[in-house]
């Protein structure tokens, strides 16, 4: 059982609303972005890309373009025999997985748009994308397949020398693993007696769109090769580099920067990164590479682009009896490094806060000819989110219930944590009914469920819709075991170092890798109240493999929960490796001190000696216990022993203009149970641009392509991202109930407003226009989407039953409508 | 994106300016407020060996009286022509769809005149300036010439200013007293307009004497939607809906990832009654 609001006891620095330290340089842009990095006789890469998704480069002529002024050289991949290393997959899901090999330049089969098939090498960016213009490419075209329905008939191969389109089958079955019921037993039951809800869910395709974007700047010249990039994954990356290129990790040192977001869009190891760290070898010079706009829209990996086959069981009261998913996951050109992996990650989320007795989840993965997909804020979890929760507003409009209700009937009460979900996982704490509680009170649900009756009543033509979204997600990814269980790649843990400098300064050195994060703020937090130190004399260092040597970087919401209990570890072990020496100048007995407020005093006197001064003594070493090394520097490594599940109640109100199809958000509150909070006003800026984000895949942004699979939307003009005009203010709180399986009792709260907030835009606006027999619109709810559904739902013959997967039996009694736009 | 290379020249006189793209010939390019050439020649659409800036002209920019009519010159910004007193007071309407251009960075470089030549279908000036009868002031070679808006825009992307001519001024009859309202439908808020309606009316008593309504992205060109004039006159502002049902008569809208051409058609029936009830308001 979890208490609410059971915080620890009154910090000095944890739970206050710092300002981020780090802004002043990221927001002016004064700092060390990848692009700012000039070095002496530094080359300049341009990059010759296919224009084609599918096809056979035939001939290149590089000629003209090594003639042009300025040029250094022109390469393709037959200029590099050895190889120039490889976009690694680190997790593939089967020990069967079809993995076509990712080099990062096209020999000869090009399976996307955006592939590189040379590489100009010249004294400016400007000389080096004149030349490469005059890269003569032959291309033979293939036909492409570009859509995962379409890829699963494996009539048309992306990789034809693989003979098929379909790479991985990965399931887990509640009956199998023991961890619940047959749903095949659950589903039959139900259409006997009970409740069947079928639905098909798209997840479209969407594009990261970091603000900064990717760059690549190489030294090769010294001891070491040094890479700086733009990149949320610099350990990641120089192992994968020694793997796949032979060179020494040894003299290796990649180095992230101030890093302008990623959004999982920079958790990849690039063909940019490779191609460029193999021209400056080759060359024995600096060399950089800054993607375009363009480029890195079309390039950069794409997100989500999933078919989800949905069947709920339930009884005719509303309750739950079994969820099956069938999950079609089109993963592009290549199996990313973690691409097949993100579909799955959904295994563990699709039944959500519920305790639903029987599950199965089956999910298969397909090649094609389109950009790889990989992780995008959520990376998994926002798709089976999504899906459950507009499932559980399709169950409760069939028992014609309100959508909360039929929530609290199913979610796991907060008496019963821990609880072990239906697909193994043990959640350690929450309570659903406090958050609940509380959003509702903050969002004023029955005064706008009153207005929406009286908008209906009276026909206005501007429909209001409420919204609900109770999520959960897992974070804190991952305990090293469980991830060695998924046949993963790598570990999970997550190190950190503290050094006590003579001044009194503390140097943090975190293996985590931020982005725009805030962790030198919150991190400096933690340490600050640990050692007794101010806030202002911690220093945060990350990012660069020689200073954090050690590390597995910044995904998956797990940099504060994994990584900070490495910091808070560090920082217990400094204050015990100090005690003696703090005991040696005291001339006292170790048991007799106590450490409080960055000082050991001698229990009952007022004899004293503060951390920072041991610090120094250490550094001098004038004077300390024969038995001791001079020196009370620490780090740790820890392997977090479980997930955390952080979890919120998400209210929407959308006004639903009927003359137009469009959307505009009313309201919208968020009550998130994230743990302890470190800096509200950083947890408070995660949830916003989370928000926006998850807002943005359910009314806005789309990544489409043409039937030939050139990017129609491979601009801001087409791909519509939402700015601060298209938003409103958020009404945001928290609930606490303390994780417990880290020592702050944090949870990680980066993708927490992504998750949740897709699914409750959508539900409002399907709730705004579901009398008119709608029951679903497909994202992003475009105007025109919305008013094709308000157009097809009036007329009989676009009316159809909802889809059948797994039985030829009829569905439960009033079959609805559906109102799918065809959208253009 | 990098441009390819291209001369940069910035004369100081219309004549001048004349002379540098006469000189130029096919390969010279005027630039204003470059918020649409800049992106073109970064994603290298085009490559012109010549760029004109008209930056520094003499008497180009401005907004001033001439009797009847109020004279704005080609490159007076977006910002200058929202907010400027002798365009709200006698040409309401090309103020209001002006302050609904992009956002404030690009209306403080984008000009009047840019936006009029490069004639894009779903700019949101056209349609006001053809809507309020405009005469647009043509320079070239062999003197001045001024065009009716009616006969301006002649096609995508394509207007009367033929090669080595210059707009220079954009002249509006007053309006004065005319209720205006510019109704942008968009997703996002930066975005071209999905389909726009600018209407302005002559209002007595709550009686249209007079209409004029001009709809943006309903065509290749900005269009007048005349028979939504034609039955406005005379109608009560109050009850406009059924004289604006044929607004999207004999237009021919594009289809793409924001709406196909029939939803385009509903919004103009829409969105023109919504503007013209919001003209007659005020
Ligand atoms: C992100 C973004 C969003 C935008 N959103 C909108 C919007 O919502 N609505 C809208 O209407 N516009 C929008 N625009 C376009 C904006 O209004 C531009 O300012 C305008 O289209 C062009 O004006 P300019 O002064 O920048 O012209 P430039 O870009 O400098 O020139 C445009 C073209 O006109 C020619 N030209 C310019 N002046 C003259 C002249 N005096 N004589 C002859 N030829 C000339 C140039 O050679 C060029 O071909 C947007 C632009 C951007 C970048």
């Amino acid at each position: 059982m979890t208490a609410v609001d059971e915080r620890p006891a009154e910090s000095a620095e944890i739970g206050k609303a710092r300002r981020r330290k780090e802004d002043q340089r990221l927001i002016t842009g004064r700092t060390k972005w990848t692009d700012n990095i000039v070095l002496p006789g530094m080359l300049h890469l341009a990059m010759v890309r296919s224009p084609f998704a599918h096809a056979k480069v035939t001939s290149i002529d590089t000629e003209a373009a090594k003639g042009a002024t300025n040029v250094v050289a022109v390469y393709t991949a037959a200029d590099f025999p050895d190889g120039m290393g490889a976009c690694a997959n680190a997790w593939p899901i089967t020990p069967e997985q079809v993995t076509p090999d990712h080099l990062p330049m096209v020999t000869e089969h090009v399976a996307c748009a955006g592939e590189i098939v040379a590489v100009v090498v010249a004294r400016s960016a400007a000389a080096a994308r004149d030349a490469a213009e005059l890269v003569d490419v032959d291309y033979e075209e293939l036909p492409a397949v570009l859509d995962a329905k379409e890829a699963l008939k494996d009539e048309v191969l992306a990789h034809p020398d693989k003979g098929t389109n379909k790479s991985a089958f990965w399931r887990l079955d509640s009956a199998e693993a023991g961890t619940g019921g047959s749903v095949d037993e659950a589903i039959a039951k139900a259409r006997e007696d009970g409740i069947v809800i079928e639905r098909e869910y798209r997840q479209q395709r969407l594009v990261p769109a970091f603000m900064e974007p990717r760059s690549t700047v190489v030294d090769p010249t010294g001891e070491q090769v040094t890479m700086w990039t733009s990149t949320q994954v610099p350990h990641i990356l120089r192992f994968l580099i020694a793997a796949t290129t032979g060179m020494p990790e040894s003299k290796i040192r990649v180095i992230a920067p101030d890093v302008g977001g990623g959004f999982g869009g920079k958790l990849q190891t690039t063909p940019e990164e490779f191609i460029t760290l193999a021209v400056a070898r080759k060359l024995g010079k600096p060399a950089k590479y800054t993607e375009t706009r363009s480029e890195s829209l079309l390039s950069a990996h794409h997100g989500r682009d999933q078919y989800q086959m949905l069947t709920l069981a339930a009884t005719k009261d509303g309750t739950v009896t079994g969820l099956k998913v069938d999950l079609l996951a089109n993963l592009g050109a290549y199996v990313a490094i973690v691409g097949g992996g993100v579909p799955v990650l959904g295994a563990w989320m699709f039944h959500a806060i519920y305790k639903f007795p029987a599950y199965q989840f089956n999910c298969q993965t397909v090649l094609t000819n389109t950009t790889w997909v990989d992780a995008y804020r959520g990376a998994g979890r926002p798709e089976a989110t999504f899906a459950i929760e507009r499932l559980m507003d399709e169950l409760a409009a069939e028992v014609g219930v309100d959508p909360l209700e039929i929530r609290e009937k199913n979610w796991i009460k907060h008496e019963e944590f821990p609880f072990v979900s239906v697909s193994g996982m043990t959640y350690d704490s929450g309570n659903y009914e406090a958050a609940t509680a509380r959003a509702k009170e903050l969002f004023g649900y029955d005064e706008l469920r009153a207005e929406q009756k009286q908008r209906r009543q009276s026909g206005d033509p501007v429909q209001l819709g409420i919204g609900v979204s109770t999520f959960t997600e897992m974070c804190g990814l991952a305990p090293s075991r469980v991830l060695g269980q998924l046949s993963y790649g790598a570990g999970g843990w997550e190190s950190a170092a503290i050094r006590m400098l003579p001044t009194g300064k503390v140097e943090v050195i975190t293996g985590t890798s931020p982005h725009g994060q805030g962790h030198e703020t919150a991190w400096s937090q933690i340490v600050a109240d640990r050692l007794g130190v101010p806030f202002d004399d911690v220093e945060v260092l990350h990012g660069d493999t020689a200073i954090a040597y050690k590390g597995l970087d910044t995904y998956g919401s797990r940099s504060l929960v994994v990584g900070g209990e490495a910091v808070v570890r560090a920082a217990d072990k400094v204050i015990e490796k100090a005690k003696p020496f703090a005991a040696h100048l005291l001339e006292a007995s170790v048991d007799d001190l106590e450490f409080k407020d960055g000082r050991y005093a001698v229990k009952g006197t007022d004899k004293g000696v503060g951390i920072t001064e041991v610090a120094l003594a250490t550094f001098a070493s004038h004077n300390y216990p024969d038995h001791l090394e001079p020196g009370i520097d620490a780090d740790a490594t820890y392997d977090p022993v479980d997930f955390s599940f952080p979890h919120g109640t998400h209210l929407c109100a959308m006004e639903v203009d009927t003359e137009t199809g469009a959307s505009t958000i009313r309201k919208y509150v968020c009550v998130d149970d994230i743990g302890q909070v470190i800096n509200p006003l950083i947890v408070e800026g995660q949830v916003h641009g989370g928000l926006v984000q998850g807002i943005a895949q359910a009314l806005w942004e789309e990544a489409v392509y043409d039937d030939n699979g050139t990017l129609v939307t491979g601009s801001f003009v087409d791909y519509t991202l939402p700015t601060t005009a298209d938003t409103i203010n958020f009404v945001t709180d928290n609930t606490t109930s303390l994780a417990t399986t880290n020592t702050l009792g944090t949870k990680g709260v980066g993708e927490a407003g992504t998750i949740a907030s897709t699914p409750a835009v959508v539900n409002a606006i399907v709730d705004a226009v579901r009398d008119r027999g709608i029951h679903d619109i497909q994202m992003p709810c475009t105007p025109a989407r919305v008013w094709a559904a308000l157009q097809s739902a009036g007329s009989a013959e676009v009316a159809q039953a909802q889809p059948h997967f797994h039985e030829e039996a009829a569905n439960n009694a009033d079959p609805g409508t559906t109102g799918e736009g065809s959208g253009s | 994106m990098i441009p390819s290379s291209f001369e940069y020249v910035a004369p100081t006189s219309v004549e001048d300016a004349l002379a540098a793209l006469a000189e130029a010939g096919d390969e010279g390019k005027v630039l204003a407020g470059g918020q649409s050439l800049l992106p073109v020649l970064r994603m290298r659409l085009n490559a012109p060996e010549k760029v004109i800036d008209l930056g520094r002209v003499e008497g180009l920019r401005g907004i001033r009286e001439d009797g009847d009519t109020i004279v704005i010159g080609a490159m007076t910004t977006h910002d200058e022509v929202a907010n400027s007193e002798l365009v709200k007071e006698h040409a309401a309407l090309l103020a209001k769809a002006t302050a609904e251009v992009a956002d404030p960075q690009i209306r403080h470089r984008g000009t009047l005149g840019g936006a009029i030549v490069h004639a894009d279908p779903a700019g949101d000036l056209g349609a006001p300036v053809l809507a309020l009868d405009a005469e647009m002031v043509i320079a070239g070679p062999g003197g001045e010439r001024t065009v009716a808006a009616k006969d301006f825009f002649t096609d995508l992307f394509e207007t009367a200013v033929g090669d080595g001519e210059l707009l220079t001024a954009i002249r509006i009859p007053k309006h004065t007293g005319w209720g205006a309202h510019y109704e942008k439908f968009v997703r996002v808020a930066h975005q071209w307009s999905i389909v726009g309606v600018a209407a302005t009316v002559k209002a007595d008593g709550g009686t249209i004497s007079e209409a004029k309504i001009g709809l943006t992205n309903m065509g290749s060109t900005p269009l007048r939607a005349a028979s939504v004039e034609a039955a406005l006159a005379g109608k009560s502002a109050s009850d406009v809906a059924d004289a604006c049902s044929s607004a999207a008569d004999g237009t021919n809208p594009p289809s793409d990832l924001n709406g196909d051409a029939d939803y385009r058609r509903h919004l103009a029936t829409v969105l023109t009654s919504r503007a013209v009830a919001a003209a007659a308001a005020g």
